[in-house]
Parts: C-alpha cells; sequence; structure tokens
C-alpha cells in the first residue's frame, strides 16, 4: 500500500520487514431475523514480520470478528466470509474445515480476554498446554511435557513443573493469563492475535502481561495482532493502528503518527474524548454524541455522519467515503479531513499539563 | 472542616468462609477511615479484591460493617434500627457498574424508578408519578417515552442513564458510584461522566467514586483515596497525589496506568509490581504491600503503618515517612 517511510518504530519492522499475513477485501456478515448484518466492510491490511498491528475500536466496530473470521472461529452460516487473507502462500479463506484446524493454533495462536473462560475448568493445565503441541508438532507425551515447563517458565509462572497437574482455578486472574499465553506460543505461531487480552486485567497485571508479550515477540519474531479498546494501551504497544467503526477502517497510520496527528473525525472525537492522567482540566470532557449504529441499521453514506460534529452534509449522507491515502502510509476514510490544529489539541499530548512522576529513584519521592 | 457530610473511622467488614475447622475470616475491609465533603467527589481506587467495593456497599449497610464507625450528616448510620435505616436511605443512593444486572429485565425501566418513589412515598397521584419518573428520565438525557420500555430495548450507555435516573429518584445527598463506566464503550463513558459531573452541579450531590481507572477517577474526583489490601494506603488531592505520590504502592499503580502518548508511554520507567495480591484471609504482618514493594525495609513487617499526614492535606500509610504504627505483636 505505502513505501514511503514513516516515523521510525522502537525496533526492526515494517515496511521492510517480510509480509506475513495480507488481508484483502474482507467481509463478514450475519444472516438475522431482521435481514444481513455487515459487520466487517471491506478491510484491507498487511502485517509484518515482528510487528505489532493495533485494531481499535467500539463493542460492535468489527474488530473482533475480522480476525476471528480469518480462521472461521464463527459460526458459518448464519455468517459468511469474503475476500481473501494470506498467511505466507495460503489463502486462508479459501481452506476447508480440515485445513483450517491445522492453521489455528499451529500458525496462528489466540490469546483471549477471560482467561476463566478459554481454559477448560476439568482439565489440568499440563493438559491444555500440550494438548496443540501433541495435535500439531507431532510430540510424544513426555516431549510434549518438557516443552509445556518450558513454556510456562517462559510465560513466569514460578515452579511450573509442578504448577502442570493445577487446575484453571488453582492461579490467579494474572497467571491464568500467563498460561493462556503459553498456550498461544506453544506451537511457535506465526501470527499471535491478541483480542482484549488484558481488559480483564487489573493494570498492574496488564503492564505484566504487555511486557510479557513484547518480550515474547523480540525473542520469537512473532507479528501481533492487538485488539483492543483501550486506546493508552495501544500507545505503548503498537507499531501501526487501524482504527475501525460501523465495520470499516476509519483510519490507519503508524502508532506515533495517529495519536500526534489524527485525522478522521472518529478518531479526534475518540482521542480529545478520553480522561488523560495529567490533564488538570475538570470540566466537560468533549464526547461524542449518539450511539454507534447497529449492523442491521447501518446508515447510508459515512457510517459516522450521524454522530459527526466536525461535518455532516449531504455527501456524507448518502456517498461512501473511499480510504484515501493522505499522506505516506496514513489512511482516512472521510470526506472531510480534520485540521492540523483541532487535530493536535485533541491529542493527549497537548494535554498533559503534568508529567507523570519519576519513578527512577528507589523509594519515596 | 467539622461539617463533612460523611465521616467513616476504623471501618472494618469481616466475612467468614468454610465451616468447622476450616473457618477463616476473609479480612475484607480493614480498618478504613474516610473523609467525604458536601458536594464533592471522593475517589476510591484499587486494584480487584482490594475490599473498594465492599466498603461502598458497608457505608450504606448494604452488607453490614463488623465495627467502625459512619457517620453521615451527624447520624450515626450502624445505630439505625431497620425501620430508620430504611428512611435514612433515601438520602444515599448507589449507582452499580453493571445497569444490566441491576435493572430487573421483566419490570419497564419506568416501574425500575417508580419503586424508589413508592417505597420512600414520594409522589402524589398516578399522574404526579408518571411525570416525576420521566423528568428524572429526561435529566438523564432520554426521552420520557422511554419508561415504557424494557431494559434489553437499550444500549449500555443508556441502561447506565436509567441506573443514574434511579439512584436521583429520591433526590440522594450522597452517591455510592461503583464503576459506573467501567462497561461501557470509550465514546460512552465520557458522557455519563459528563451526567454525573453535570447533575453534581446542579443537585450538589456528593459521590464516593470507586474505580479501577485513575485517568478517569483523576478528571472527575476532587480528592483520591488509593486502596489495597482492605486498608487505605494514601489519599490526598486529586492533582497532588499523581504529582506527588506518597506510598510505593501508589507510585506503582500510577506507572503501571497506560498514557496515550506514544512518544510518553514509551519513554516512561514503568515499576514492576511482581507477584499477585496476597490473600485477605492471611495478610502479610506489618506492612501489608511489604511483600511486593521496592522500598521495603526490615521493620516493615514488624510496623503495621498507621495513615498520617506527610505533607500538607496528603495523608499515607508508609514507613518511610516515619515509624508511625501499631507494632506487630506475634
Amino acid at each position: 500500500m505505502s513505501s514511503a517511510p514513516g516515523p521510525t518504530p522502537d525496533h526492526d519492522v515494517g515496511e521492510d520487514a517480510e509480509v506475513v499475513l495480507s488481508v484483502r477485501d474482507l467481509d463478514v456478515s450475519f444472516g438475522t431475523k431482521r435481514g444481513r448484518a455487515s459487520v466487517v466492510r471491506g478491510i484491507d491490511y498487511d502485517l509484518h514480520r515482528g510487528e505489532t498491528l493495533a485494531i481499535v475500536g467500539e463493542s460492535g466496530s468489527g474488530k473482533s470478528v475480522s480476525t476471528l473470521a480469518l480462521t472461521k472461529l464463527i459460526p458459518i452460516p448464519p455468517g459468511r466470509v469474503t475476500g481473501t487473507a494470506h498467511l505466507g502462500a495460503t489463502d486462508l479463506i479459501a481452506l476447508s474445515e480440515e485445513e483450517l484446524v491445522r492453521v489455528r493454533g499451529q500458525r496462528i495462536g489466540f490469546v483471549f480476554q477471560d482467561p476463566m473462560t478459554s481454559l477448560n475448568p476439568v482439565h489440568t493445565i499440563g493438559r491444555q498446554l500440550t494438548e496443540g503441541m501433541r495435535h500439531h508438532l507431532g510430540l510424544s507425551e513426555a516431549d510434549a511435557r518438557d516443552r509445556a515447563v518450558e513454556l510456562l517458565a517462559k510465560v513466569g509462572i514460578p515452579s511450573p513443573a509442578r504448577r502442570l497437574d493445577d487446575y484453571p482455578h488453582q492461579f490467579s486472574g494474572g497467571m491464568r493469563q500467563r498460561v493462556v499465553i503459553a498456550i498461544g506460543l506453544s506451537c511457535d505461531p506465526e501470527v499471535l492475535i491478541a483480542d482484549e487480552a488484558t481488559t480483564a486485567l487489573d493494570v498492574t497485571t496488564q503492564a505484566q502481561i504487555i511486557d510479557l508479550i513484547a518480550e515474547l515477540q523480540a525473542d520469537l519474531g512473532m507479528a501481533v495482532v492487538w485488539i483492543t479498546h483501550d486506546l493508552g494501551v495501544v500507545a505503548g504497544i503498537a507499531d501501526r493502528v487501524l482504527v475501525m467503526y460501523a465495520g470499516e477502517v476509519v483510519e490507519q497510520a503508524e502508532a506515533v503518527t495517529l495519536f500526534a496527528r489524527p485525522r478522521h473525525p472518529y478518531t479526534v472525537g475518540l482521542l480529545a474524548s478520553l480522561p488523560v492522567l495529567g490533564d488538570t482540566e475538570r470540566g466537560d470532557l468533549a464526547a461524542i454524541p449518539g450511539l454507534p449504529p447497529a449492523p442491521t441499521s447501518l446508515p447510508p453514506g459515512c457510517g459516522f455522519h450521524p454522530r459527526c460534529s466536525f461535518r455532516s452534509d449531504e455527501r456524507c449522507a448518502t456517498e461512501r467515503p473511499p480510504l484515501r491515502e493522505v499522506a505516506p502510509g496514513h489512511l482516512v476514510r472521510s470526506f472531510y479531513e480534520v485540521p492540523e490544529e483541532q487535530s493536535r489539541r485533541a491529542s493527549a499530548a497537548a494535554r498533559i499539563e503534568i508529567e507523570p512522576p519519576d519513578v527512577r529513584d528507589e523509594g519515596v519521592a | 472542616m467539622s461539617t463533612a457530610l460523611l465521616e467513616v473511622e476504623d471501618l472494618h467488614v469481616h466475612f467468614s468462609v468454610g465451616r468447622g475447622r476450616d473457618r477463616q475470616t476473609v479480612r475484607a475491609v480493614d480498618g478504613v477511615s474516610l473523609r467525604l465533603e458536601r458536594g464533592q467527589t471522593l475517589g476510591l481506587v484499587g486494584e480487584s479484591g482490594c475490599g473498594k467495593t465492599t466498603t461502598g456497599l458497608a457505608l450504606l449497610r448494604l452488607v453490614e460493617p463488623t465495627s467502625g464507625r459512619v457517620v453521615f450528616d451527624g447520624t450515626d448510620v450502624r445505630a439505625l434500627s431497620k425501620r430508620d435505616l430504611r428512611a435514612w436511605r433515601r438520602r444515599a443512593a448507589m449507582i452499580f457498574q453493571d445497569p444490566y444486572a441491576s435493572l430487573d429485565p421483566r419490570l419497564p425501566v419506568g416501574e425500575s424508578i417508580g419503586e424508589a418513589l413508592d417505597i420512600h412515598g414520594l409522589h402524589q397521584g398516578k399522574q404526579a408519578r408518571r411525570d416525576r419518573i420521566g423528568h428524572l428520565l429526561e435529566r438523564c438525557g432520554l426521552h420520557p417515552r422511554v419508561a415504557d420500555r424494557y431494559p434489553h430495548e437499550f444500549s449500555g450507555g443508556q441502561r447506565q442513564r436509567i441506573g443514574i435516573a434511579r439512584a436521583l429518584a429520591c433526590e440522594p445527598d450522597f452517591i455510592v458510584c461503583d464503576e459506573p463506566i467501567a462497561a461501557l464503550d470509550v465514546s460512552i463513558q465520557a458522557q455519563v461522566m459528563n451526567l454525573l459531573n453535570e447533575l453534581q452541579q446542579d443537585l450538589g450531590l456528593a459521590y464516593l467514586f470507586i474505580a479501577h481507572d485513575l485517568a478517569a477517577v483523576q478528571h472527575v474526583c476532587d480528592r483520591i483515596a488509593v486502596m489495597y489490601l482492605g486498608r487505605i494506603v494514601e489519599e490526598a488531592e486529586r492533582l497532588d497525589l499523581y504529582r506527588e505520590p506518597q506510598h510505593p504502592y501508589t507510585q506503582a499503580l500510577l506507572s503501571a496506568i497506560p498514557i496515550p502518548d506514544p512518544v510518553r508511554e514509551r519513554e516512561r520507567e514503568r515499576i514492576r509490581l511482581e507477584g499477585d495480591v496476597p490473600s485477605p484471609i492471611d495478610p502479610p504482618s506489618g506492612c501489608r504491600f511489604r511483600t511486593r514493594c521496592r522500598a521495603v525495609f526490615d521493620t516493615c513487617e514488624r510496623i503495621d503503618p498507621a495513615l498520617q499526614e506527610v505533607t500538607d492535606d496528603h495523608r499515607a500509610a508508609c514507613l518511610l515517612h516515619g515509624e508511625v504504627g501499631t507494632p506487630v505483636t506475634s
């Protein structure tokens, strides 16, 4: 899509690295009593080796479904998936169920939001960890257990050999999520999909898990798709960001660019509405009015126009805006871009008046 | 400053778990003191399991405190009889995290609001009741007509507005807001925070705002109390707490909160808290945070630090600020 250099991410990934996953014109819809619901409407992206791509959006924006659909982890029917998604040379969308079984968990690893529901409560974590390795990698039980111990150690579970025969309820929430990450990594996937992987955790645990995934990514070179609604998390981890609204990508850019100079009215609105630590203002937040549309009753034209306070005219109401490249590597789906001054004012960087306290000293400030 | 709306002293809420020989005590809230002025907002923050929700429930006697004092506008809440308690509850309401779970799915939302009016005999006649419900809904940004609809017909943000309308029905002075925005979408959180702010301005409400999202808490609160394992470890004015956190736990918590600015977020140093919060059944001796504290020293296991003023109007419970507290008896 773009080749010009953007702001350089802090490690060597991005445009020059090999593309591991290439998604084109992905559409996902579901048949419902009220007609077809278009949940994902034509999204495109390339994911490079070692890269972290964040997909940001609110509930119903299609951010989770767009990745679940890649390996048909949605019920089909009523779901329907079209488009292409090349993992290396393989088009995932064209694969049969039997072929997909060899992709899920092996070439693509998953970490979901709630470790209590993604782990089976009646099996030991050892069994859940070794299952994929025995099936996908053909390891013997003894070899798989050895590797399971290594994996648990790698994700920071103390005395891993002893914990292998424990059940999920014997772990704390943070520890359970570490187990889920170990399972996600067990077959050395090329791509790890982390779907709200830290949302259910406390901030201190969230920080541990984010650091852990970043370390593992640097070690193993896998690409990560990080799905979240939390813009603070995105700022810390993402190389590139896709912002989704009503099933579409409305803005796509390098993380540093997106936060400093958002251009789509929705992205600007979202950033402006966030309370930010260190912002001394106490007045009203710049809330976006209204609600996101239901996928069964999408507005004609621009999906965001009924809530857009920047500009909303006849054209917005009737014509669907194309995704345009407004600067190298920066794509926006809107007829009107928020001008620079207004967009910078919305950014957290401009609103922070008190810097985060310096914590390098041991003990008390 | 002696006219605080709410004063809490040494509040304890203990639960028994297990039976017979396995009987153990969960010290969910273990000596909390708080003070809330009229028309102000006090934030109560901490990780899950620290006791912040139990504290909120205990203030309204929705769970019975084990010991301690709760004084609301001169009334000793713990001394109220069942009947007086019911009358008093008019003045103190609660908003919950998940408005879907806190509204009766079989009742039109107007009736959920009307129940509160009925219990306290706050309306004269059918029409007046209807008008009042409509007015409350309107006050919270909804059309009076929606009173006849059921909870499932609303979005999360709208349901939270209904929860707020119900809390306002009895014209309280004080509302405990327990994670009121945690379950809402980002673009809706600001709407609800603005509504709470507006209602406070207009009606002079005082809030106890319980949340784990420190950025939101800093935005809406006058003062912030930080809780860890059943205790308040620090309490200060909202910006003062951020500028000069005095307790190592507050410092760690603040450093873990992501800032939506990639430049700052990537340059920032973090304090990595290792391990998990210990069990409130068997908290560490002395300072409860010592097992995860990077500034721990040998006295920490021997003295249980008291919450004391360390700088002007800023309190912390940490022995680094002087070895003030209760010696541990073994």
